[in-house]
């Protein structure tokens, strides 16, 4: 976990999607991207596309590509499951580059049991259907690998997802009542 | 309500007389025939899969070139397997954007059945509700003169409805390699360059 002094990855993740020439961001909100969201929304040179689901970012990144641009895609692991057909019939059919990153849930230290099975398939759903998966558990293996998964999406034309784990972001701890939070010190 | 009368290709060709240089993108199935069936072009991007995604690829599209007109071009079915995207324009409203639905309340390239704009789902209402500032509904040849307007010049989103005729149609059929189509487009939009040196 980063402390006070270290840089929460996002700003790097953010650097890195702005050196790429990133010019769109779909995404679908998540506790753990919330910072990363907040610096794409208040940067004037990337247009931050609210999605409904998950699916509606990966076709907003395969206009981009059409139109002269590169998008970047953003989502919670749950949100994986909602793009298998889009990835599948659309980015890898037609070949477009795709770079997502993936703010895991039910992979380390879940406290909720329903987020358990869609996190442990987001891996070999998307190899599944044709997308490279980093998955990174430092806050600095995050911003290595964006930097690196950006340069593969687009120089290579490949789709990539950068696997940001539950023990970067850190895990939702579950407090039952008030009472409970004061014994355990929540 | 009376059955539809208008012909979904003449419709098209006849609002398609306004493209100029616009973009264009079609949903799977019917709707890329559709489009096909006015000639092949470079700036025509047809799926042959992806349902659901017409109009947000539509919107990417329209964001990365705000300058050009965009014209999605989808059938009923694949509007609504899509629905939410039309939450996603409305917020975001870009004004070179445009989607006409041809609605034959059908699924027609699965065997003809019936969708729910046919039992009370108004994708114009819904688009309305949405935020689109400009929609329609059109059932009527004299309203046929004013889709071509609505589709290539009116200050966007705007979401076309058009109900027409549930009737077979030869496939007209364009280039169905999505690397092709993709990089063929944007050859043709940014150049060969830039479009190949990314």
């Amino acid at each position: 976990m980063p402390t006070d002094t270290d840089e929460h990855w996002s700003a790097a993740a953010h650097r890195h999607l702005k050196t790429a020439g990133v010019r769109q961001v779909g995404y679908v909100p998540d506790a753990g991207l919330s910072q990363l969201i907040e610096r794409c929304r208040e940067d004037n040179a990337i247009e931050a596309v609210m999605c409904a689901t998950e699916e509606e970012a990966v076709g907003l990144a395969a206009g981009a590509w059409l139109g002269g641009q590169k998008a970047a895609v953003l989502m919670q692991s749950s949100g994986v499951g909602n793009t298998i057909n889009a990835i599948a019939s659309l980015t890898s059919s037609a070949k477009f580059p795709l770079f997502v990153i993936v703010t895991m849930r039910g992979q380390w230290g879940e406290g909720n049991p329903w987020q358990v099975p869609m996190g442990q398939a987001v891996a070999p759903t998307l190899q599944a259907v044709g997308v490279k998966t980093y998955a990174a558990e430092t806050a600095e293996d995050v911003g290595a690998k964006i930097e690196a998964g950006l340069r593969m999406a687009f120089s290579s034309e490949q789709a990539i997802a950068v696997l940001v784990g539950q023990r970067v972001i850190g895990s939702k701890v579950w407090v039952v009542d008030a009472a409970a939070a004061e014994e355990t010190g929540q | 309500m009376s059955s539809p009368t208008l012909h979904r290709r003449a419709v098209l060709k006849t609002a398609f007389a306004k493209r100029g240089d616009a973009l264009a993108v079609s949903g799977l199935g019917s709707a890329t025939w559709d489009l096909a069936s006015l000639g092949d072009r470079a700036d025509n991007f047809y799926l042959w899969g992806a349902m659901g995604n017409a109009a947000m690829i539509g919107l990417g599209l329209a964001i990365a070139q705000p300058e050009r007109r965009v014209v999605v071009v989808t059938g009923d079915g694949e509007m609504l397997m899509g629905l939410t995207a039309m939450t996603t324009i409305g917020a975001r409203r870009p004004a070179n954007l445009a989607i006409c639905v041809l609605d034959n309340e059908r699924y027609t390239e699965t065997g003809r059945q019936p969708t729910a704009t046919g039992m009370g789902t108004d994708l114009a209402a819904v688009a309305a509700a949405c935020g689109f500032p400009k929609t329609a509904l059109i059932r009527g040849e004299a309203e046929i003169g004013t889709l071509g307007a609505l589709l290539f010049e009116a200050a966007g989103p705007i979401m076309a409805v058009v109900k027409v005729v549930d009737e077979d149609l030869p496939m007209a059929v364009p280039p169905r390699d999505g690397g092709y189509l993709k990089t063929r487009f944007r050859i043709g939009l940014l150049g060969e360059t830039a479009a190949t040196l990314p």
